[in-house]
């Protein structure tokens, strides 16, 4: 049955954390976070070693920021920590062929600003405001078909369906092909042999799909008056209208990956972390209003992207540890997030804390999401509608622990069993 | 205490008092005056603060540092008085400030 597994750290002797030598500790090790076994070993590294080197790993040599301040130092400073995707971009995996690819989130100024001006217009609070409508309407449509009374995967039939429907809402994508992005944004980060992708050439055989698909609606519209899609904003804005099509591919990927994963985990985290806390859970029900404060604190702490990485431009020092210029710098949001001189009891999910929204899940600085907002308004009608429709505390059940993604980047399900109660 | 004045898009006026050296992003957030977030606690971040400084009091306020510049350059409508509010700090020079908020942050 379910335990606490997402807030109970163990004692310092019974844990295999503290069981070996500080250098041999390896965060990036993509079965911590299937097995979900992390924990343990921030909260080492945060207390004896927070700006911590590890030598060898499945990528190589990188240092690991693992406290919230320091996190904020190297977000706040992109000349000296780079995003380039010619120095190795932002994640940790730089063999990885498609977030090679130039997007915005991996270039530096001026180029980065130019990219994201074009786009951020389509997640104004305006715009927002008219898209409030339409995804009400498909997500009650999604609740609705669900089968009452009966098991069923909650990632597939509640949370992949419902991002899948956002992203082809926000490209104005063709409705039948629409798992097609969902599809593409899976391959983008996948590793080799997760099933996904079986090697780099195979993900850039479907990266080249992805392209084509791509292409062949920016022609469609880049010829057809503006629209307010995301394909079309940036086929008639003069900042991106004459991107490469590595650029443009590039970009897609990023906005596909963004705005995926991402809402899509956070999706099945909310419902796991009211199961795992009855408690919030009853508080959620007895007052509904508090949906607005606890989608951030769900975004908090599900941390749906572990990690984003930076490359150091120059030599230079983080909590007092030398960096030299080429060192891969690792900014692990998921021990930010648990940084307890950052965020009181950051081990437990409240879902009314008095600023909710300083946690790292968005980053900070000039590449903090652009959709951050989109993303709250997106769980936020997800929680309301199911408030509506089921609204005693513990009437939606987690029925066993979720089966989670074998990445050292996304934090995320591939399933979780659930029922809904009459 | 410090006086500020919140013009909201909408035209409603909102007068607030703080201690001295409150930041006029700490201003509007501890006294629910909406439009402005503070998402990063007030370190030039985020960007979620944006506000617009009125025109007689632009001269009065500390100038636009690097890293707030940064920020800006993507906050929707940058313009003429643009600043984030929690890099200013409310100093009795600037008791009786007003201040335009936009329609949200994102």
């Amino acid at each position: 049955m379910m335990h606490a597994a997402n807030t109970a750290v163990p004692q310092a002797h019974e844990n295999p954390a503290y069981a070996i030598p500080l250098d041999e500790i390896d965060v990036s090790n993509p079965e911590m976070y299937r097995d979900n076994t992390l924990w343990g070993y921030f909260e080492r590294l945060r207390r004896e070693d927070p700006v911590h080197y590890c030598a060898k790993s499945l990528f190589g040599p990188y240092w690991s920021v693992t406290k919230y301040k320091d996190i904020m130092q190297v977000e706040t400073q992109p000349r000296i920590f780079s995003s380039d995707s010619r120095r190795g971009g932002v994640t940790i995996m730089d063999t990885n062929t498609a977030v090679q690819l130039p997007m915005f989130i991996q270039m530096d100024p001026p180029q980065h600003d130019e990219h994201r001006k074009s786009v951020s217009p389509i997640v104004a609070p305006e715009n927002l405001a008219r898209l409030e409508g339409i995804i009400r309407k498909r997500t009650g449509d999604a609740l609705d078909a669900l089968p009452v009374g009966k098991e069923f995967n909650w990632v597939d039939d509640v949370s992949i369906n419902l991002t899948t429907q956002m992203l082809a809402t926000l490209f104005d994508f063709p409705w039948e092909d629409r798992s097609k992005l969902t599809f593409w944004s899976d391959a983008t980060l996948a590793l080799p042999g997760d099933g996904v992708v079986d090697s780099e050439e195979h993900r850039m055989q479907i990266m080249g799909e992805c392209a084509a698909y791509m292409t062949r609606l920016w022609n469609e519209r880049v010829n057809a008056d503006p629209r307010p899609d995301l394909i079309s904003m940036m086929a008639h804005d003069e900042r991106t209208r004459n991107m490469t099509p590595e650029e443009y591919l590039g970009n897609i990927l990023l906005l596909i990956v963004g705005g995926n994963d991402t809402t899509r985990n956070s999706m099945t985290g909310g419902l796991l972390a009211l199961s795992q806390s009855p408690d919030q859970y009853a508080k959620l029900c007895a007052n509904p209003a508090l949906v607005k404060s606890m989608i951030p604190e769900v975004i908090r702490w599900q941390t749906p992207l572990a990690h984003m990485r930076r490359t150091a431009t120059e030599d230079t020092v983080l909590g007092g540890k030398n960096i030299a210029k080429g060192d891969k710098v690792v900014m692990w949001y998921v021990s930010g997030n648990r940084d307890e001189e950052a965020i009181a009891n950051p081990n437990d999910f409240i879902i009314d804390r008095a600023r909710p929204r300083e946690h790292l899940s968005f980053g900070f600085g000039i590449h903090r999401c652009v959709g951050n907002r989109l993303a709250e308004m997106q769980l936020r009608i997800l929680w309301e509608e199911l408030l509506q429709r089921w609204p005693k505390p513990g009437q939606i059940k987690v029925l066993a622990e979720p089966v989670r993604v074998l990445s050292p980047m996304i934090r995320g399900y591939t399933s979780m069993r659930v029922r809904i109660d009459a | 205490m410090i006086k500020v004045t919140f013009i909201e898009h909408n035209g409603t006026v909102r007068n607030v008092e703080v201690e001295e050296g409150t930041s006029l992003m700490d201003a509007a957030v501890g006294n629910l005056v909406p439009g402005i977030d503070g998402d990063c606690g007030g370190v030039s971040a985020c960007g979620t603060c944006h506000l617009f400084i009125e025109a007689e009091w632009r001269d009065k306020v500390s100038p636009v540092e690097e890293t707030e510049r940064s920020m800006l350059d993507f906050v929707e409508d940058d313009g003429p008085g643009s600043r984030l509010g929690c890099q200013i700090k409310l100093t009795r020079a600037l008791d009786g400030l007003v201040a335009r908020t936009p329609v949200g942050q994102h």
